[in-house]
């Protein structure tokens, strides 16, 4: 509601400076760690340094090498986009399978709900640990389980062939955040759709098709956008589970001595951003590595923000 | 309640037993992990590199074993420390950036509110090797203090939550305050606060949970300096300080997970509404 619109210049000029009270330390924020940073990273893609020197202009020889000279980039882009292809399907469609479980449930549901929950509660270093235990090849409770039933248990996060397996198997025991939002997304379909799609004759299965997932497909776009995105920039859970599973003796940076294990299988994009950067001293070719990445995450926030009013910053 | 299709009592009481079947077969699927790693944490040394399952004899004094072997203390402390003072610091600011987003009327807000937006969305490598660059300059590189100050500025991400929180409040509160003679920070401290209780949980929560859980942020900035190490970067590092100490690695990874346990069962109300504020309805 303008309230102030016909107040004169000097008032005008006083609730500005009030309105920048609140916001300034925002907006000085989104200067130095947006807006700097950014441009610092497309200035920084066409030059040579090594964070002591001052930067030397070389045009497009990192923006050259990282798009076709370094293996290993290649393998990373790849992983990473395994990584979405097989971790956002499979926590979206695992944490929709759950809500709609626990709505079906009528006096136990949040007793429930807070059990599927606490998987999200754990941090991401100590689920990874656990889970490395848990799966061990040889004495893991995993594999002894299936060698009761007479089948022999893979190799886990130490096969190449199982590593991004076993990682989206952790992913999806952390599914309870998502399944949070979609339990809230299921109790808002109005029972009166279900109520006239059942007086129709519709059955369990059509009901879903026809009444559920077109109302709650909103959310579902949410889930999935911000799952790419959180997929892009996936890191600690698969440095961690590398260099646990690798039983090598790295501490610190020396972290990056074991990414990928096993045989690159678990490199990430981010993970090479860094290694190239910090390992290889290429600064200029992780900036390179890193406008990419930037303009891929965007684009993808770019559709969220125009799928979204509530993004958009108006009113609702 | 009408009951679509005609079912006897046999019926009803089948998918009863179905979803709680299925209900307790995932509850023991999400357990089983940590209730492991419970049961490794009493195990010998000798007994985690075998099969069994179950402690042949309990040894709770791996726990102390923990703190006594590593400096499990030391990296509570640092992560406690980076975890308080980011909340605390991102609460300052975050809150009246988001009262202004969403209750004042000022030009560039809507701009502001996608800048916000892809500040959240932006993965932090983007940004990685100039902000590093900027802090090594600065000499804070090796603290965990690149990681803590940014925090005077507000969090996209708590902003973002906030203002979603904020604009459900009722304009009528913020007209009558005003009417009253309130000026706008009088309206936010005394009309808004109050109100926003719940929100302001929740993004405190957020906050506490995102700095007590990153690895990233301290592997970058603290990986040569093993005084500033959290808990997530001297887990990670555990078997390098203590070799393959599984019964230990184990104690002191469960022990990450009770401050944010204890934590989400004092606040669940909160921070279930919160994750639902996130998920945004079309």
């Amino acid at each position: 509601m303008p309230t102030a619109a016909s107040q004169g210049g000097a008032g005008r000029v006083r609730r500005s400076l009030v309105t920048l009270t609140f916001i300034g330390p925002a907006l000085i924020g989104i200067l130095i760690f947006l807006v700097y940073p950014l441009v610092a990273a497309v200035y920084f893609s066409f030059t040579r340094f090594d964070m002591f020197n001052p930067p030397v202009w070389v045009g497009l020889d990192f923006w050259e090498y990282v798009l076709f000279d370094d293996p290993t980039v290649r393998i990373a882009a790849k992983n990473t986009l395994v990584f979405v292809l097989l971790m956002v399907p499979a926590r979206t469609v695992g944490a929709l399978l759950t809500a709609m479980l626990l709505n079906a449930m009528k006096r136990s549901r949040s007793i429930y709900r807070t059990l599927y929950y606490l998987p999200a509660l754990a941090p991401p270093v100590t689920a990874t640990i656990a889970f490395v235990l848990l799966l061990k090849p040889g004495t893991g409770p995993v594999n002894t389980l299936l060698a009761q039933f007479g089948l022999e248990g893979p190799g886990w996060f130490n096969d190449p062939d199982w590593a991004k397996a076993s990682l989206t198997l952790l992913a999806l025991w952390g599914v309870g955040d998502l399944m949070i939002i979609f339990v809230a997304a299921l109790l808002d379909v109005p029972q009166a759709l279900y109520e006239a799609a059942s007086l129709d004759g519709a059955g369990r299965w059509h009901r879903f098709r026809y009444v559920t997932l077109p109302t709650i497909s909103p959310v579902l776009l949410f889930a999935t956008i911000t799952g790419v995105i959180g997929t892009f920039n996936y890191f600690t859970q698969a440095a961690v589970a590398g260099s646990v599973a690798s039983g090598q003796v790295t501490s610190g940076s020396g972290i990056a001595g074991t990414f990928g294990y096993p045989e690159n299988s678990t490199l990430t994009y981010p993970m090479r951003l860094y290694s190239i950067g910090f390992g290889n001293n290429l600064f200029g070719a992780a900036n390179v590595m890193a406008v990419i990445l930037f303009v891929v995450s965007m684009t993808a926030t770019i559709i969220l923000l125009r799928r979204f009013k509530t993004f958009s910053g108006g009113d609702s | 309640m009408t009951q679509s299709i005609p079912s006897g009592r046999g019926h009803h009481m089948l998918g009863f037993v179905a979803r709680h079947a299925i209900g307790i077969a995932m509850a023991i699927m999400f357990l089983a992990p940590i209730v492991f790693l419970l049961l490794t944490s009493f195990m010998t040394s000798d007994q985690t590199l075998t099969a069994n399952m179950w402690p042949q004899s309990w040894h709770p004094e791996n726990y102390v074993e923990a703190f006594r072997k590593t400096p499990l203390l030391r990296f509570i402390g640092n992560t406690f420390l980076y975890a308080i003072l980011a909340t605390g610091f991102m609460l300052l600011a975050s809150v009246p950036a988001a009262y202004a987003l969403a209750k004042l009327r000022w030009r560039g807000r809507n701009a502001t509110m996608v800048l916000i937006i892809c500040m959240m969305m932006l993965p932090p490598q983007v940004t990685t090797v100039p902000l590093y660059m900027m802090w090594a300059n600065t000499g804070l590189t090796g603290t965990l203090w690149p990681l803590i100050l940014p925090m005077l500025a507000g969090d996209a991400f708590s902003i973002f939550l906030l203002r979603q929180f904020l604009v459900t409040i009722p304009d009528e509160y913020l007209d009558a305050a005003r009417i009253d003679g309130c000026g706008e920070w009088r309206t936010l401290l005394r009309v808004i606060l109050p109100m926003a209780r719940p929100g302001i949980a929740a993004a405190a929560m957020f906050q506490f949970f995102y700095a007590w859980n990153d690895y990233y942020g301290p592997f970058l900035y603290t990986s040569e300096n093993q005084d500033a190490w959290t808990i997530s970067l001297g887990l990670a590092s555990f078997r390098s300080l203590h070799h393959v100490e599984w019964h230990l690695v184990s104690a002191a990874t469960l022990l990450t997970m009770v401050p944010v346990i204890v934590l989400f069962f004092f606040a669940q109300k909160a921070f279930v509404q919160g994750v639902t504020l996130t998920g945004v309805k079309g």
